[in-house]
């Protein structure tokens, strides 16, 4: 069991649990843009997390309040959501990480499309995994079997934790202010084309179409997206500075411009 | 009466998890149109939440491994009620649907000279789930995404099913609805896939997502079709037990893998006490062979921890039960005490165990690399299900098919962990193949030929609205259900509690037929939990009217008031069906003699 000790940031987790305490959720209600946020009174308990409030106000208070979920348990990454502003998953959410005392809001993801209160329309995402090149075999060793070392995919597995949780396209600038749902990809897809083009067994090349079509240019790294990656995916330093450069490499470095020339 | 979309295809699937993807990208290959039905946004399904890994036969850790041993072992941990061809083939199939994954772009744990690693799990004698840390599903349901989607399938994504459509004696397609905007939609399809998971919805402590709410077993029963064992279902030993509002999150048997060891109050490794005659020549007798076993000693024999699920979720109850539990009724699962072998234990854990470490970082403020977990038994699989035919997947309907978790057969009386997420692909590739084939044969039907089943359907699913809001609560049913189901149909079950299931079963689908909501059809979760009742509804009176006819206790089904096993009912399937009356039918079946093979294969690895 835990001690004092080691939790003394963390709320009194032993037997004999605080007693329920109330909170308000201020939740956003509506369809298709036409909404407002309405006000709901939680009975909490401890180790509550916020997607037990909205179930639990579904559940007395408002039967068809709109919310997606899986898994409640951080693995499927289907209830992002807006609390107090900041992008994240409603299931992982702890309230004892808020601050109880003022209203908390929770509010859908404003990069996509409203559907209902608190869910969206994410299908762009879908839309623009069709678009990527996918996963394509070298061949296997002369008895079948593909031999590769652990650290030579530590790094692709690190982004194969993605739970397309979509709070990395939800904070991108380049989505949310700048719109260029048309021209570029989002933080997710280059994680996704980033554990393909560093899969060692891969041997597609996307470097053209990261140039071109996606642009992946446009992302100034300013890092909004690792800070809201619940899988704390180093999004920025391992997948996209790293493509970033690869780009360079293959089409701005003058040396293998040189190259190109006299082949 | 609301109108429809009508969309047309030689193979529908019905889900989008493991076995849902695994048959239509079979079917796509087939050179056949396929639509693919989801619950859920694809890449969401409960598949994702799987951890430990899948079984194969590949003998990369231990080369005595092969295809005969891990058959024995499924068969052993279901008690030979297994339909042993599906066994075979599992067991036979199983390593090159694992090398076809990492074709697709999957990435595995590596062993040292860099093959596909593979971990101990319970019930398995050799080193056999192919991994990755633990979050294996997530890995495998991507992989059959990211490959799926450019194989031609088309996906209807947030879209449920009310009824199969049957014409002819056969099936013809589904009706269903989607969830965002409240369409309804006709699929006419020459043959249909059913692959919608299990039924942990209807019990209260679950480690199961929403979805799973009985669906496939639902829509094959009411068109039908045979069930089988629905009597046997998998309580996990360790679920999480506290916060209250995580009750039930699995917590990996990988755990245990790695050297985990469960402990009552008074730090007693209590496994040690009760180890069943079948497994003791396989069970370490102290802990450091136990310890050994873990870290791949193949002289060592597995700790106890390890044998198979129902037996250690029992252990727990008895310990819980006698007052030797944790503090919020469960015990200990104590993986930090490795830090007495290993001295970089800290790395070593959260390397190994990443998900379980966050899980309980974030929601119990407890680090897993320091202090022991508490733990309990949760609702997590579904044994029974619809009965196929073992080669082809094909059920008593003609043209529909069943696989993973919603068909039964391969698992017997208890599943061994790691044999679901090869089950998927094994039945998954086998179901989409035959659905293929058997749709080449077909004529396809018109919508007027299953017009009368269409509006009954719709006319169905109005009906709560047309009741309004001052209805009875869809979400008061459910909760109360669930209540029932973990009470009295749960992991010790006796008959006086079982009749008193049935009938309160009884009594809650009168109330479901006055459940009202209010709002219309987008995005609706009240009118979603309305339409979800019939479903849990059906799938918990069989469960618990199989549980009262198993006078016995065996794998998954345990009855207080016949608590050994009985030799009437070890070689013997209850079978159920819809009868004319509309309640349900019983027969026992005997389980069909082994082929000499496959007896032998019994014998040789007792």
């Amino acid at each position: 069991m835990a001690t004092a000790e080691t939790t003394a940031s963390a709320a009194p987790r032993p037997a004999g649990a605080a007693a329920p305490a109330a909170a308000t959720f201020r939740i956003w209600r509506g369809q298709a843009n036409a909404g407002s946020f309405a006000d709901f009174n939680a009975t909490i308990s401890e180790g509550m997390v916020v997607l037990d409030v909205v179930h639990q106000i579904q559940a007395t208070q408002a039967p068809d309040l709109a919310v997606r979920w899986n898994c409640k348990a951080g693995k499927c990454g289907s209830c992002s959501a807006e609390i107090n502003g900041q992008p994240k998953l409603m299931c992982m959410t702890r309230l004892n990480t808020l601050d109880l005392t003022q209203p908390v809001t929770v509010e859908p993801m404003r990069t996509f499309p409203h559907v209902r209160d608190l869910v969206t329309d994410v299908s762009w995402n879908f839309r623009v995994k069709q678009r990527i090149a996918p996963f394509h075999p070298k061949p296997a060793g002369a008895d079948g079997v593909w031999r590769e070392s652990q650290a030579d995919v530590d790094r692709p597995q690190e982004f194969r934790k993605c739970i397309e949780c979509f709070l990395c396209q939800d904070v991108c600038h380049v989505l949310r202010e700048h719109n260029k749902f048309a021209e570029f990809i989002g933080p997710r897809f280059l994680i996704h084309i980033a554990q393909l083009e560093m899969n060692p067994l891969d041997d597609g090349n996307r470097l053209a179409a990261l140039k071109d079509d996606f642009n992946i240019g446009y992302c100034n790294i300013t890092k909004c997206c690792t800070k809201v990656c619940p899988e704390g995916i180093a999004i920025t330093d391992n997948a996209i500075i790293p493509l970033k450069e690869r780009v360079v490499d293959e089409f701005y470095d003058p040396v293998r411009r040189l190259f190109r020339v006299f082949r | 009466m609301p109108g429809y979309d009508v969309h047309e295809y030689d193979v529908l699937v019905v889900g989008a998890g493991g076995a849902g993807l695994r048959a239509a990208i079979e079917a796509s290959a087939a050179g056949v149109r396929v639509g693919v039905v989801t619950k859920s946004l694809l890449g969401k399904a409960h598949t994702v939440m799987a951890e430990g890994g899948m079984a194969a036969a590949m003998g990369n850790v231990d080369d005595r491994d092969n295809w005969r041993v891990h058959f024995a072992d499924t068969m052993r941990g279901g008690q030979y009620l297994n339909n042993w061809r599906m066994a075979e083939l599992h067991a036979r199939e199983a390593p090159e649907r694992v090398r076809e994954l990492e074709a697709w772009g999957a990435i595995f744990d590596r062993t040292p000279d860099g093959r596909i690693l593979q971990r101990n799990f319970g019930g398995h004698r050799y080193p056999r789930l192919a991994h990755v840390g633990d979050r294996t599903g997530l890995e495998m349901i991507r992989t059959l995404q990211d490959h799926g989607i450019h194989q031609g399938m088309q996906v209807h994504m947030e879209t449920t099913l009310l009824c199969l459509l049957l014409s002819g004696g056969r099936c013809v397609g589904g009706f269903g609805y989607d969830r965002e905007r409240g369409r309804y939609h006709l699929f006419l399809a020459k043959a249909v896939v059913l692959a919608t998971g299990g039924i942990g919805r209807a019990f209260q402590i679950t480690s199961n997502s929403w979805e799973y709410t009985g669906d496939g077993q639902t829509l094959a029963y009411l068109a039908g079709a045979e069930m089988r064992d629905m009597e046997f279902v998998q309580f996990h030993p360790t679920g999480m037990i506290w916060p209250p509002s995580v009750r039930g999150i699995l917590v990996t048997e990988g755990v245990r893998g790695e050297g985990g060891v469960l402990k009552n109050n008074q730090g007693k490794r209590f496994m040690f006490d009760d180890v069943p005659e079948n497994y003791r020549s396989s069970t370490a007798d102290n802990p450091e062979e136990g310890w050994r076993y873990t870290q791949g000693d193949k002289n060592a024999r597995r700790p106890p921890e390890l044998l198979t699920r129902d037996h250690v979720a029992r252990c727990i109850r008895r310990e819980v039960r006698a007052g030797r539990g944790s503090p919020h009724g469960g015990v200990f699962l104590d993986i930090a005490w490795i830090k007495e072998k290993l001295p970089n234990s800290v790395e070593h854990i959260k390397k190994k165990l990443p998900s379980m470490y966050h899980q309980f970082k974030q929601l119990a403020d407890l680090d897993i690399t320091r202090e022991p977990m508490e733990i309990g038994p949760t609702t997590h699989y579904f044994m029974g299900g619809i009965q196929v035919d073992g080669d082809t997947q094909m059920t008593s309907v003609p043209g529909l098919f069943a696989a993973g978790e919603c068909a039964a057969g391969l698992h017997g009386a208890n599943r061994l962990g790691g044999n679901s997420l090869s089950d998927l692909l094994v039945f998954g590739q086998r179901a989409g193949e035959h659905a293929a084939a058997f749709a080449r044969r077909q004529q396809p039907e018109t919508p007027g030929a299953v017009q009368d089943q269409i509006h009954a359907a719709i006319a169905r699913a109005e009906a709560p609205f047309e009741r309004g809001p001052g209805g009875e609560s869809p979400y008061a049913i459910q909760h109360a259900l669930q209540e029932i189901m973990q009470n009295w149909v749960g992991i010790v079950r006796t008959e006086e509690e079982l009749q008193r299931a049935l009938e309160a079963i009884a009594d809650l689908r009168h109330r479901a037929e006055r459940v009202g909501v209010g709002g219309n059809r987008e995005y609706n979760p009240g009118w979603h939990t309305a339409l979800d009742l019939e479903s849990l509804l059906t799938v918990s009176e069989l469960v618990a009217r199989a549980g009262l006819e198993r006078r016995e206790s065996r794998g998954g089904h345990f009855r207080d008031d016949f608590p050994g096993k009985d030799d009437n009912w070890a070689k013997v399937n209850l079978v159920l069906r819809r009868g004319p009356d509309g309640r349900p039918e019983s027969r026992s079946v005997p389980v069909p003699p082994l082929p000499e093979e496959l007896r032998q294969a019994i014998e040789e690895n007792k």
